[in-house]
């Protein structure tokens, strides 16, 4: 008895009880399509992370005050002012694998045109700051390297502010605006960037010089930050070392003592937010597994009630010369077609799923062809191991009794 | 001398239920030879259906030794009685077992779908031989369940057939047909004897003993008579003569 004929004995017993062949498929169909959505979702939140990540420069490395500050302890004010303009400026002048840097300050407050007013922060950088943040003015201009000096009262205005402080649409370039008591001249806008993946509005804020926000704003002698972008960004850890010598100089510590500063590449940012939605992505896929395991139990149950209900049929069969391993054969296939006819229709609904998840809730959605390999390989084992014990079942019927099973 | 088709020799069959030990064959022995209509019949309880099954290869006797077309079937193993079930009977039942859904060519072909010696171009046209053997050769493509209870019979027959094997079986072969109808399938069986098949009928209805060559009697697991019967009656004659149901 070969195999060919086998599968058609399979496929018309399948063929004489289609609504129930398709029942059990159901299960297998919305495992399969459950979990190639699930991990298309993933999938994509991973890659729209990685884009907006690298949009906003994979290169990029914070410089932060105080040590190690993860786990919230050690927050004194001492250890907040431990970033000084001099360290910027050794940084400057010794580092050799920075492209771009920048001091940061910020103040928030309340920003005034009129009568209108908008709470925001005034941003204090230098100007190489559109540089590492990969930001552009779309209108007017950026401040100078002399404004920096002489800590001038002019700002970049992002859109939101805007849009806030000027509802009428008036040109803001050349207007002059408050921020607290301070008054600003308007000399450019930002390019509109719109939301990043973490849903912070990345128009809602002001450029200004920073040691205007240092000197008029805050009056401090200490930086809260310094941004800086690598020249090559695969070699941001030989960068974030070079840094640390130069800071640990600068601030004279000894080798027992600890960094009174923190280093973050964005990279390790990235892969940080990515392993938490890799995470997620595992618990969908997981959820999703357990109701293909469903399916498959679902693929038992009815092949169970099919070998009981055909007994008659099976005896039958070994009456005329099948054997039990023809018999097993026979079930057994019948599993698998239903589970893998289940698995590409499941392939079918993922894809539409998907589709609509995209259109409908525009979500960052991919299909991982890896994904749909996998899912179709783990129902077919399904068929395999879920049918095995009712074609076991059938092949072990004695046949005297099943050919007189009533 | 005719070929021996079948012989057994003090054929023993003890079943176990509990702590009993049903004794549903005592020592039968017979031969059949080939071109022999043999019936064999006994009352419920008798070890008639026990011995068919062993006939039929489905069983293996507890002792004694059952030749089959000169072969030995005792100490056979599952599979291969499953392939001599496949090349050497065939087999009838009270309720004809066809597949439901199926056609009538499909139903016939069954048993060579388990040989793999004969291609599927041979299949069809053996089965289709067998059919129109049968009176069936308009109704090939006719599902089970869309004939009538002698039409299914006489597939079932062709399907018995159509392996050509060495003896046919029948369980019964007429118990769930009107008389009309059985004898129209008993004139199929006498016909069949009279082109050289051997045949067994298994039965409790004495009355078919008039259309065999030979009747075997059992009781309590033991052979009470075997007789040769040589004035066989002619089913067909009583067929035509059986008034025509015209309502």
């Amino acid at each position: 008895m070969n195999i060919a004929s086998l599968s058609k004995i399979a496929i018309k017993a399948l063929g004489n009880n289609k609504m129930r062949c398709f029942l059990t498929m159901l299960g297998v169909i919305i495992g399969v399509g459950a979990v190639i959505a699930m991990l298309a979702i993933g999938q994509g939140s991973k890659n729209s992370i990685k884009a907006q990540i690298s949009e906003m420069g994979s290169n990029m490395i914070m410089i932060m005050p105080g040590g190690d500050r993860r786990g919230g302890v050690r927050q004194s004010s001492d250890d907040m002012q431990t970033l000084k303009p001099a360290d910027y400026e050794a940084i400057v002048n010794q580092s050799t694998t920075i492209a771009n840097i920048t001091p940061t300050v910020s103040s928030s407050g309340q920003w005034v045109n009129g009568n209108n007013n908008y709470p925001s922060q005034a941003q204090g950088v230098n100007t190489q700051y559109l540089d590492i943040r990969q930001r552009k003015v779309a209108q007017g201009e950026m401040f100078s390297e002399s404004d920096v000096k002489t800590a001038a009262k002019v700002c970049v205005l992002g859109k939101t502010l805007v849009d806030n402080l000027f509802p009428d649409g008036t040109d803001p370039l050349g207007k002059v605006v408050r921020f607290g008591s301070i008054p600003l001249t308007v000399i450019g806008v930002l390019d509109e960037k719109g939301y990043n993946t973490m849903g912070q509005d990345q128009d809602d804020l002001a450029l200004v010089p920073y040691t205007t926000v240092m000197k008029r704003m805050l009056a401090i002698d200490y930086i809260q930050g310094i941004q800086a972008s690598a020249i090559d960004e695969n070699k941001t850890n030989e960068t974030i070392a070079e840094i640390t010598d130069i800071l640990r100089t600068n601030h004279k510590l000894r080798p027992e003592q600890e960094d009174n500063f923190t280093i973050r590449s964005m990279q390790e940012l990235a892969e940080m937010i990515s392993s938490t939605s890799s995470m997620m992505t595992v618990l969908l896929a997981a959820v999703a597994g357990i109701s293909l395991l469903v399916g498959g139990i679902g693929i038992m149950n009815i092949m169970i009630v099919s070998v009981t209900e055909r007994t008659r049929e099976i005896g039958l069969r070994m009456s005329i010369g099948a054997t039990g391993r023809d018999i097993m054969t026979q079930f057994l296939i019948e599993a698998i077609i239903i589970s893998v006819t289940g698995g590409l229709l499941g392939i079918l609904l993922g894809g539409i799923a998907t589709w609509m998840i995209k259109i409908f809730a525009n979500w960052p959605v991919q299909i991982d062809p890896s994904s749909v390999v996998l899912s179709f390989a783990v129902c077919t084992v399904i068929g395999v191991v879920f049918g095995f014990y009712p074609a076991a079942k059938a092949s072990n019927l004695d046949p005297i009794e099943a050919i007189r099973y009533e | 001398m005719a070929k021996e088709i079948i012989k057994i020799e003090n054929l023993k069959r003890y079943f176990k239920v509990g702590d009993e030990t049903v004794k549903a064959l005592r020592g039968v022995s017979f031969t059949i030879y080939e071109g022999e209509f043999v019936t064999i019949m006994g009352t419920s309880g008798s070890g008639k259906s026990t011995l068919l099954n062993t006939l039929g290869c489905l069983d293996t006797p507890t002792s004694g030794e059952y030749y089959l077309d000169g072969i030995a079937v005792k100490g056979m193993g599952k599979n291969e009685r499953a392939r001599i079930r496949n090349r050497k009977i065939g087999f009838i039942f009270q309720n004809y077992n066809l597949l439901p859904k199926t056609t009538a060519l499909e139903n016939v072909e069954l048993p060579l779908l388990y040989n793999s010696s004969v291609s599927a171009k041979e299949r069809t046209e053996r089965a289709e031989r067998c059919l129109r053997e049968v009176g069936l050769g308009e109704r090939i493509y006719h599902k089970s369940n869309q004939m009538s209870g002698g039409q299914q019979q006489r597939v079932a027959i062709a399907r018995a057939l159509v392996n050509n094997p060495v003896i046919i079986l029948a369980d019964e072969a007429t118990g769930n047909l009107d008389t009309r109808t059985s004898f129209s399938i008993l004139t199929l069986f006498q016909r069949l004897h009279r082109e050289g098949k051997t045949i067994i009928f298994v039965t409790h209805n004495p009355d078919l003993a008039l259309y065999s060559s030979r009747n075997i009697m059992l009781r309590d697991g033991r052979i009470v008579s075997d007789e040769y019967n040589h004035d066989i009656k002619s089913a067909e004659e009583v067929y035509r003569n059986l008034p025509v149901d015209t309502e």
